[in-house]
């Protein structure tokens, strides 16, 4: 494998110095591109109290190509489908590569705390969530407890 | 400033100017085209561009609207594309509205205001001090970081790099922006030539921005034929037929090949119809079909309509209906006209869809038939070349053998035609006029299937002095038929003579 760039190595280690709050990525201990990360569900939101589990994988053109990005724990969110692919602009066309794995999972975050139903990838869920909004937050509620908060 | 267009432009591909001259069938250069020797009906101006032209004139629009507006070359180019290379609509907002919103709608900064903007957002940087980059985190001294009037600075080499992937991987050309988050400033050409340091990738953005050039304005299309580089340019839009200087003829409004007499919308759903019927069966129904008394297959590669099956049993027969071939020699030439009594016998709604799917069959058949023919007219082209070649060393001067030629060029007129009236014919409705309509193509067709079966025989120089007169006829019978075909549907289209199954 080529050597890892200047930019992903000072990027690791910064992300290791100082770390996000409610926010950990973790390098694996095999490839340095791939992080394991978790992502403490965001106060006030259906999934407050919850711990989410994701895989980050930094492409071999990063930071020229966004960073490939998942939810591992089952998630009920109208942008986030059943194979945990998110539906974030910044992941797709609207990435720069002034933007950091540190932004990514920080506007991942924002978006646990402000869905978007409009712009839906999990189409039944946003379709409870404009009809019923307080049923797909029960529903949002009950997943959390049910999947991101065992051990 | 055109120290600007200069570099922006200077290496550009010269293309493949080669593919016009060397054209196989292309049997004189000095000989006329034969779209352009007919194109009797009303003038309608047009120009062939090469890619270099295609570039000055681009360059002249902007040099045009900068004789007017004062802004950089570059920024003029961004706000053109944004209008679509619409100049008088770009001059009308400039003055008439909000520049500033004018600005900030093409994503560009606004000129007259840009070194404030420039100061305002990098007030700390001092020559000798190092800044870091905040793609590759690189400490660098000032010199080496650069940016848009946006003022969001990086490293040359990585928006080296940036340009590249948005060029090679994404091919954006006229709508790259600012590498920061979230900003839309676009890159102009003169920043995009100075940090690209490779030749190709230079090539492939000045190919992208022309080619969006051409897209996007109303009066450019490129040339549709393969390996051309060429673009046609108008003054105004239209269905008529243009020719670019590779020789290929097409309609510069939906740039299909010339589809006289149908118009461009049914000609666009035909082409829809025939991609969504299964194309396994239409190749059958188009290439293959059994002799009506033996019924072995058969794929024609060439000729003309008169079939002899091969196969021992030498039965004569049209290829087009499989219908004894005895009658098209005379008046009962009959297979060019759908029966409509015949399809009403139709009585449930399976036999009313098996109807419509033979009605279907029927005129794609014809319409393939001569699309069949017409790419084997290539080879005719070739065949009398050789021919015309041998009767000039057999004491016959040039000018005494070019008939061949023009029949050839008139076969592929007549066959070009009867195709798409056959497009025309599946959407026409039944009336008076349609059946005049019919006789015409009957009588079309039956005159360019003898004509074509003239061009098939043996040819010598001893038969040449009969079957000249024969030919020069033929040809002239079918070239005054095709015209009053092409006339009797343009009147009708004046005169709202058509109505349309639809």
């Amino acid at each position: 494998m080529a050597a890892l760039p200047r930019r992903i190595i000072k990027e690791t280690q910064r992300l290791m110095q100082e770390p996000v709050p409610g926010i950990s990525a973790v390098p694996d201990e095999t490839n340095a591109r791939y992080f394991h990360v978790i992502v403490t569900g965001p106060e006030d939101s259906p999934f407050e109290g919850g711990l989410f589990k994701l895989e980050l994988f930094l492409p071999e053109d990063y930071p020229m190509s966004a960073p490939k990005v998942r939810f591992i724990t089952k998630i009920y969110h109208p942008n986030i489908d059943r194979l945990g692919r998110i539906c974030l602009d910044i992941l797709k066309d609207k990435w720069s590569p002034a933007l950091q794995i540190r932004t990514v999972l920080l506007s991942i975050q924002a978006l646990l705390s402000a869905p978007n139903p409009d712009d839906p990838l999990a189409n039944d869920v946003a379709e409870l969530w404009k009809i019923n909004e307080s049923e797909a937050i029960r529903n949002a509620k009950e997943w959390t407890r049910r999947y991101a908060m065992d051990n | 400033m055109d120290s600007e267009e200069e570099t922006l432009y200077d290496d550009i591909d010269s293309g493949n100017e080669s593919s016009g001259d060397d054209v196989d069938f292309a049997m004189d250069v000095e000989s006329s085209n034969p779209i352009e020797r007919t194109a009797d009906t009303d003038e309608y101006p047009f120009e062939v561009l090469s890619t270099e032209e295609i570039v000055q004139h681009m360059v002249d629009c902007i040099k045009d609207v900068n004789t007017v507006v004062e802004i950089p070359a570059t920024t003029t180019r961004i706000l053109l594309n944004h209008f679509k290379w619409d100049k008088e609509k770009l001059m009308e907002r400039f003055y008439d509205g909000d520049q500033e919103k004018l600005f900030t709608e093409a994503h560009v900064i606004n000129p007259f205001t840009k070194t404030s903007a420039l100061i305002k957002n990098r007030p700390q940087i001092k020559t000798n001090a190092t800044e870091e980059c905040g793609v590759c985190f690189m400490a660098l001294p000032a010199s080496m970081m650069t940016g848009l009037e946006c003022g969001h600075r990086f490293c040359t080499s990585c928006w080296g790099e940036y340009l590249t992937t948005k060029i090679m991987e994404e091919g954006v050309g006229q709508t790259i922006a600012c590498a920061a988050h979230a900003c839309d400033i676009l890159v102009d050409d003169a920043n995009v030539m100075r940090l690209i340091k490779d030749s190709k990738v230079k090539l492939k953005y000045q190919h992208l921005i022309t080619n969006s050039f051409v897209e996007c304005n109303r009066l450019l299309r490129w040339c549709p034929s393969p390996d051309c580089n060429n673009a046609i340019k108008v003054q105004y839009v239209e269905s008529k037929p243009v020719t670019c200087k590779c020789n290929h003829t097409f309609c510069f409004n939906c740039g299909e090949n010339w589809h006289d007499p149908v118009k461009c919308r049914l000609l666009r759903k035909w082409i829809k119809k025939c991609d969504d019927d299964s194309e396994t069966s239409n190749w059958i129904a188009a290439n293959t079909k059994e002799c009506p008394k033996c019924n072995v297959t058969i794929e024609k590669d060439g000729g003309c309509n008169h079939m002899i099956c091969k196969n021992s049993c030498k039965t004569e027969f049209c290829w087009v209906c499989l219908g004894p071939w005895e009658p098209h020699g005379s008046s009962w030439y009959n297979c060019n006209r759908y029966d409509e009594a015949d399809a009403k016998v139709a009585r449930d709604a399976q036999e009313k869809s098996r109807a419509a799917l033979q009605r279907y069959l029927f005129y794609c058949n014809r319409y393939m038939n001569h699309m069949q023919s017409l790419k084997f007219e290539n080879k005719l082209y070739s065949s009398v070349k050789e021919k015309m070649e041998e009767m000039q060393q057999h004491n016959m001067s040039w000018i005494e053998v070019q008939f061949l030629k023009k029949a050839v060029d008139i076969l592929c007129l007549c066959r070009q035609t009867l195709m798409y009236t056959y497009v025309f014919a599946y959407y026409l409705q039944k009336n008076n006029q349609s059946v005049i309509f019919e006789d015409n193509q009957r009588d079309l067709e039956s005159a360019t299937e003898c004509l074509s079966e003239y061009l098939e025989r043996d040819i010598t120089s001893e038969n040449l002095a009969d079957i000249k007169q024969k030919v020069q006829d033929k040809y002239r019978y079918c070239d005054s038929r095709r015209k009053v075909l092409l006339e009797h549907v343009h009147e009708g289209y004046e005169k709202d003579w058509w109505d349309y199954l639809e």
